[in-house]
């Protein structure tokens, strides 16, 4: 063995001059190589691991770290702004369907009240029940037609005549006995029930020389019950406007 | 052969117990695994050679482990943790080529 001498190698010292035979003191240093080698092995397996399982920034170097940060910190940014404006553009939206949300309510209301007004929806609301007596046949379509405007006039939002609800385009027609009502024969007695206020109705059928005089002229006789709650539950179609349209 | 046995024995039980390692230990574990696996080599080739002394090499191991473990230490208080832990490696690392090639030569008289 022509073999260089490495003088670094700390086994290299040649220990020839051991005793021989001194068994135990073999196996004691069999055993503590065994458990040096077998903590080295250890050692390689953990740190192998540790190596590979670990996550890859650990192994990085500073300057790598801070562009890795840097460009973290740029991508946060663009998040951040791309957050921004997509809550800008949500509140926007949110403001819009509020607007429509109001509008479309606002819509109902209205529809609503045109409902009431116009005799499409039923109604309900404090109000008088008036009842028309005519035993001579005297009372005339026009006279009970004086009575629905006086009720009109003193701010009645929703009538009904017999069975028939009244509203801008009802017709009265009849001479005696029998009323026609938009095409609707109703005989005598009439009783009209009447939404709004029931003091200021009360007091427009009754005023001198009033419909309730008409009524008692004609032999017959006009009674008014003020009531806290009437209802009125006929309801008409309108038709749609042949001619007129929204303009603006 | 206990050595080669308890090699892989430990590696065995390394991978089976898988433990995490402590970060106290982190700098020093390698470095310590490289200047045991010098001391490996070193007692291999004295084997081959026939000078293997059993008492030269576990002093050499544990010094070995102990030294590397400090320079790295000292290393990290200096601030230049990195630069010495890399001249350890290259010092060691050329000691285990060394020896290396006598234990190539040894096997394979080449």
């Amino acid at each position: 063995m022509t073999v260089p001498e490495d003088p670094a190698a700390p086994d290299r010292a040649d220990r020839a001059d051991r005793p021989p035979g001194r068994l135990r003191g073999r196996q004691r240093s069999a055993a503590l190589i065994g458990v040096l080698t077998l903590l080295l092995g250890f050692a390689i397996a953990v740190q192998v691991h540790a190596n590979s399982s670990g996550d890859a920034l650990a192994a990085l170097r500073e300057d790598d770290l801070i562009g890795i940060l840097d460009n973290q910190n740029a991508r946060a940014d663009r998040l951040r702004q791309q957050i921004a404006a997509l809550q800008q553009s949500l509140r926007q939206l949110q403001d819009s369907g509020d607007k429509a949300a109001a509008a479309r309510r606002q819509a109902l209301e209205q529809a609503r009240a045109l409902g009431i007004l116009l005799g499409t929806l039923p109604a309900v609301g404090p109000g008088v029940i008036v009842t028309v007596t005519d035993p001579d046949a005297k009372l005339t379509g026009e006279d009970l037609f004086d009575v629905v405007e006086e009720l009109r006039g003193a701010g009645a939002e929703a009538i009904q005549f017999g069975p028939v609800r009244v509203s801008t385009s009802t017709s009265f027609e009849g001479n005696g006995g029998v009323a026609v009502v938009d095409g609707t024969e109703v005989p005598s007695p009439y009783r009209i029930t009447a939404i709004g206020d029931p003091k200021t109705l009360d007091t427009a059928l009754n005023i001198p020389g009033g419909v309730a005089a008409t009524a008692r002229a004609a032999g017959g006789e006009l009674t008014v019950q003020e009531l806290p709650q009437v209802r009125i539950a006929v309801t008409r179609t309108l038709p749609p406007p042949k001619y007129a349209q929204p303009s603006r | 052969m206990i050595a080669g046995i308890a090699l892989l024995a430990g590696i065995v039980l390394g991978l089976i117990l898988r433990p995490t390692v402590p970060t106290w230990l982190e700098p020093y574990l390698p470095i310590a695994v490289v200047a045991a696996l010098d001391a490996v080599f070193g007692g291999l080739r004295a084997r081959l050679d026939g000078i293997f002394d059993a008492k030269v090499f576990v002093v050499s191991f544990i010094s070995n482990v102990t030294v590397a473990a400090l320079i790295v230490f000292l290393g990290d208080k200096l601030g230049v943790g990195s630069e010495l832990s890399t001249a350890v490696v290259v010092v060691l690392g050329i000691r285990i080529f060394g020896n290396a090639a006598a234990i190539r030569r040894h096997l394979f008289r080449a």
